[in-house]
C-alpha cells in the first residue's frame, strides 16, 4: 500500500497542475462550485447530515468525513455507503446503516463523494456553497 | 387542592373503571420520592422539599457518582421509589437499580438484546427518555420498540410487547406513562415518514387496549367528527386525510416522542404531534393535519375530546411535541382559568390554552428574536406567517435565510418546570436561527424522508445560543432571562425551596433564583448534561440528581460548533465547538448539603 501510495504521488509530482485539478471529483472556482458538487451538498444534507453533522464536520456520535476522506479511498467511500458499517465493542455502539437501495443516495454517490472530498481538501469552507454561473 | 384532586380521582374511578393510578397518584405526591419523570400527572417538575434554599444553596456538594459505562447521549432523569433509585443509559438501554442505602451499589442491573441495526435509524443518536414505575413494576421502552415491563425488585421481566417497526424507520425514545391499569407510550421517526400513533397496553400484561394515530382516517385517530372540537367547533369527517394531498398521509409523520401528561379529573391525557412527511412543505401542500398538534384524549377509549394545531403546514420542522405543563388556577387577564395547560411550542410560542374545551387563551413568543410568524391570529389559532422566512413561499431549490428559531426549536424536548409557588415556569430555551433550503426526495420505507438542509447560528447580535428563562403563562411574558453560551438541552426542576436547577451542555448543573434568576450555585460534572434533574429525601435529608453524558441533537454541534467561524457572525470564537468544553461518558451525580 505504502508503495502504492508513493508512486501515485511520484506520477502525480509529474503531471502538470491543471491535469491533476481535473481528476479532483468536484470544481471549485472562488468558492463556487459546480452543479454536480452542490447536488452533492443537499443529498448530504438529506441522508448524511442527522449522524454526520453539518458541512460532514461529525457529532458526538459520528465521525468526521472531512477527515475520514483524508484515508479513504473513493472505492472505500462507495464501499462503506453501500453496505453499511457496523463497530460494536463494549464501549462503542456505532452502526452505519446501508444505502445500496437508496435512490437518492446511490444515485448521486459520486456527487456526495465530490462534496464531501471538497470539504476534506480545504477547498470548500462551511455553510451552503454557492453555484458557479449564479 | 390536594385534596379535591384525590376526590375527584377517586369518584372518576367508580365511574368509568379507569382512571389515573391510584398508588402513582399517592407516590407522585410525596416529595420524598420521584416516581415519574415529569415529577406528577401536570408534568410540573417541581418539589415542596424546602431543606435546600436560595441561602444554602451554594454549599451543595456532590456526595456520590455512577457511571453507566455508556458514552452516548444520556436524556431523561432518575426516578426514586422508596429506597431505591432507578437510572437508564441511551442504546443499549441498560436499566440499573442503585440502592440509597448503600450508594452506588447495583442491586440489579438489566440490557436488552436488541438488533445495533436499530442505531442507524435513529435520527438524532440513540437517547432514551427513561422508564415509568407503577405497581411494583419498571417499564422501559427500547430503541427498538420493545416495551418491556420489569419487576421492579428483581428486574426480571413481566411482560414484553412491540409498539413499532425498526425497519419502517420507527423507533423509540420517549418515557412511558402509567395511568390506571394502562401503560401509555409514543413512536419516534418523524425523519423517516413514519405515521406516529399512541398506544397503550393493559398494564397487567402488556396487551393492546387502544391505539390512536396522528394522521390517517377517522377511524385511525380516533376521532369523532361531531364531537372531537378543534377551535370551539367539531372537525368535521376526514378531517385529517382531507388536508393532504392523495395518499400522502401514509407517510404524514406526527410522530409522537414527546411527553405525557394526564389529568386524572378530566381522565384526559395531553400530548403533541410531530413534523409531517418530509421536511420539503413544497412536495406536502395542505394542512397536513393532524402534525404539529396538541391532543386531548380519553384515557379509557382515546377518542380525542379537542385538537388544537398551531403550525399547520409546517415549513421549518417545528414538532408539537414538548411538554403540556397542568396548571390550575390561572389568571389570565381578567379571567380565572380553573384548568389551563401551558405549552412552550418549538415554534417560538408559549401557548397557554383551556385544557377543558381547548380554548386558546395566550399565544406569545418566548424568545424576542422569533421571526416567522408575526403573531398567533387568537380567533382562528393560526400564525401569521411571514413570506420572507416561508421555506414554502422561497420555494424548493431556494436557501431562505435567517429563520428564527432554527429546526430544533425555541424549545426542545428538554422540559420545564412550574413553582406553583412563583406562579412561574422555569424554561430551558435554544436561541439558534437557521438557512433552510427545501429540496424533492423519495420516500423509500426505513430510509430517511428529509428533503431539506439546513444551516444553523445564533442570532444576528447574539453571541449566545440558549437562555434560561422565567415565564409568566398568564400575560405570555418573560420575567426574567438569564443568557447560556450553548443551548439549554437539560430539564429543570423547581423547589419550595425557592430555586431552580438546570444543566448546561459544558457539563455545569447550575442553580438560580426563582424571582430574579441570579446564579446561586454551579458544579461541573464529567460531561454536557441533556438530562433532567430531579430531588427527592433520603432518611430525612434532601438531595438533587441528575446524569450527565452529553449528546442527542445537541451532539450535532459537538464536533465543530454549529457555525463556521469563517462566516462572521457575531463575536470571533464565542461559539467555539462543544468539544471544547466537554467529551462524552454518562455519569450520574448525587448532590447534597454537607451535614
Amino acid at each position: 500500500m505504502k508503495t502504492v501510495f508513493a508512486l501515485t504521488l511520484a506520477l502525480l509530482a509529474m503531471v502538470p497542475a491543471a491535469r491533476a485539478d481535473d481528476e479532483k471529483p468536484y470544481k471549485v472556482e472562488n468558492g463556487k462550485v459546480d452543479q454536480a458538487t452542490f447536488n452533492g451538498y443537499r443529498r448530504y444534507g438529506n441522508s448524511c447530515l442527522q449522524c454526520h453533522g453539518p458541512d460532514g464536520a461529525g457529532s458526538s456520535y459520528a465521525p468526521n468525513l472531512t477527515e475520514s476522506l483524508k484515508h479513504l479511498s473513493h472505492e472505500q467511500f462507495a464501499e462503506t455507503v453501500i453496505n453499511g458499517r457496523q463497530n460494536i465493542s463494549s464501549s462503542q455502539q456505532n452502526v452505519m446503516p446501508s444505502f445500496g437501495h437508496v435512490e437518492d443516495v446511490v444515485t448521486y454517490l459520486d456527487d456526495i463523494y465530490g462534496y464531501l472530498k471538497a470539504r476534506s481538501d480545504g477547498a470548500l469552507g462551511r455553510g451552503r456553497p454557492e453555484r458557479i454561473g449564479r | 387542592m390536594l385534596r379535591r384532586v384525590a376526590l375527584a380521582c377517586a369518584l372518576a374511578v367508580t365511574a368509568t373503571g379507569a382512571s389515573a393510578n391510584p398508588e402513582l397518584l399517592r407516590m407522585q405526591r410525596d416529595p420524598n420520592q420521584w416516581v415519574m419523570p415529569n415529577g406528577n400527572y401536570a408534568s410540573w417538575r417541581y418539589s415542596e422539599l424546602n431543606q435546600i434554599t436560595r441561602e444554602n444553596v451554594g454549599n451543595l456538594k456532590p456526595t456520590w457518582q455512577f457511571s453507566t459505562g455508556v458514552l452516548r447521549g444520556h436524556e431523561g432523569g432518575p426516578l426514586v421509589v422508596g429506597e431505591v433509585m432507578y437510572i437508564h443509559t441511551p442504546f443499549p438501554n441498560r436499566v440499573f437499580a442503585l440502592d440509597l442505602n448503600n450508594p452506588g451499589r447495583v442491586l440489579w442491573r438489566y440490557e436488552p438484546t436488541q438488533d445495533p441495526t436499530v442505531i442507524g435509524v435513529m435520527c438524532c443518536d440513540t437517547v432514551n427518555r427513561g422508564p415509568a414505575y407503577a405497581d411494583g413494576k419498571i417499564i422501559l421502552s427500547q430503541a427498538d420498540t420493545t416495551v418491556v415491563a420489569l419487576d421492579a425488585k428483581t428486574g426480571k421481566e413481566v411482560w414484553k410487547v412491540k409498539n413499532g417497526d425498526p425497519a419502517k424507520g420507527e423507533t423509540a425514545t420517549m418515557a412511558p406513562m402509567v395511568f390506571g391499569d394502562k401503560v401509555l407510550i409514543g413512536i419516534s421517526g418523524g425523519e423517516y415518514g413514519i405515521r406516529g400513533h399512541v398506544t397503550a397496553y393493559n398494564l397487567a400484561d402488556g396487551k393492546q387496549a387502544w391505539r390512536a394515530y396522528s394522521v390517517g382516517t377517522d377511524e385511525d385517530i380516533k376521532f369523532d367528527p361531531q364531537k372531537t372540537m378543534s377551535m370551539g367547533q367539531p372537525v368535521g369527517a376526514n378531517s385529517s386525510i382531507k388536508t393532504w394531498e392523495g395518499d400522502q398521509w401514509k407517510m404524514g409523520g406526527g410522530s409522537t416522542w414527546g411527553w405525557f401528561s394526564y389529568d386524572p379529573d378530566l381522565n384526559l391525557i395531553y400530548y403533541g404531534s410531530g413534523n409531517p412527511g418530509t421536511w420539503n412543505p413544497v412536495q406536502r401542500p395542505g394542512d397536513n393535519k393532524w402534525s404539529m398538534t396538541i391532543f386531548a384524549r380519553d384515557a379509557t377509549t382515546g377518542v380525542a375530546k379537542w385538537v388544537y394545531q398551531m403550525t399547520p403546514h409546517d415549513e421549518w420542522d417545528y414538532d408539537g411535541v414538548n411538554e403540556m405543563v397542568l396548571v390550575d388556577n390561572l389568571q389570565v387577564g381578567n379571567q380565572r382559568v380553573a384548568k389551563a395547560l401551558v405549552h412552550m411550542d418549538r415554534n417560538g410560542f408559549g401557548y397557554t390554552l383551556n385544557r377543558e374545551n381547548g380554548q386558546l387563551m395566550v399565544a406569545q413568543k418566548f424568545d424576542p428574536a422569533v421571526n416567522w410568524a408575526t403573531h398567533v391570529d387568537m380567533e382562528t389559532g393560526r400564525p401569521q406567517v411571514v413570506s420572507q422566512y416561508s421555506t414554502r413561499a422561497q420555494g424548493e431549490d431556494n436557501n431562505t435565510k435567517n429563520i428564527c428559531p432554527a429546526a430544533l426549536g425555541t424549545k426542545d424536548q428538554q422540559p420545564s418546570a412550574w413553582s406553583p409557588k412563583a406562579s412561574l415556569l422555569f424554561v430551558p430555551t435554544n436561541h439558534v436561527c437557521m438557512d433552510y433550503e427545501p429540496f424533492r426526495v423519495s420516500y423509500s420505507a426505513g430510509q430517511p424522508f428529509i428533503g431539506a438542509t439546513l444551516s444553523m447560528y445564533p442570532p444576528q447580535g447574539s453571541d449566545n445560543l440558549g437562555n434560561f428563562i422565567a415565564w409568566n403563562p398568564g400575560s405570555g411574558k418573560i420575567a426574567w432571562s438569564k443568557p447560556e453560551r450553548f443551548s439549554v438541552w437539560s430539564g429543570a426542576l423547581a423547589t419550595a425551596g425557592d430555586v431552580v436547577f438546570y444543566g448546561t451542555l459544558e457539563g455545569y448543573l447550575k442553580a438560580v433564583d426563582t424571582k430574579d434568576g441570579k446564579e446561586l450555585f454551579s458544579y461541573r460534572t464529567p460531561s454536557g448534561i441533556i438530562g433532567n434533574v430531579n430531588t427527592f429525601t433520603h432518611k430525612g435529608k434532601q438531595y438533587v440528581a441528575v446524569m450527565s453524558g452529553v449528546g442527542g441533537w445537541a451532539g450535532i454541534g459537538m464536533a465543530a460548533g454549529l457555525q463556521g467561524e469563517s462566516e462572521g457572525l457575531g463575536a470571533v470564537g464565542a461559539y467555539k465547538s462543544l468539544s471544547d468544553y466537554t467529551q462524552l461518558g454518562g455519569v450520574l451525580t448525587v448532590f447534597a448539603l454537607p451535614n
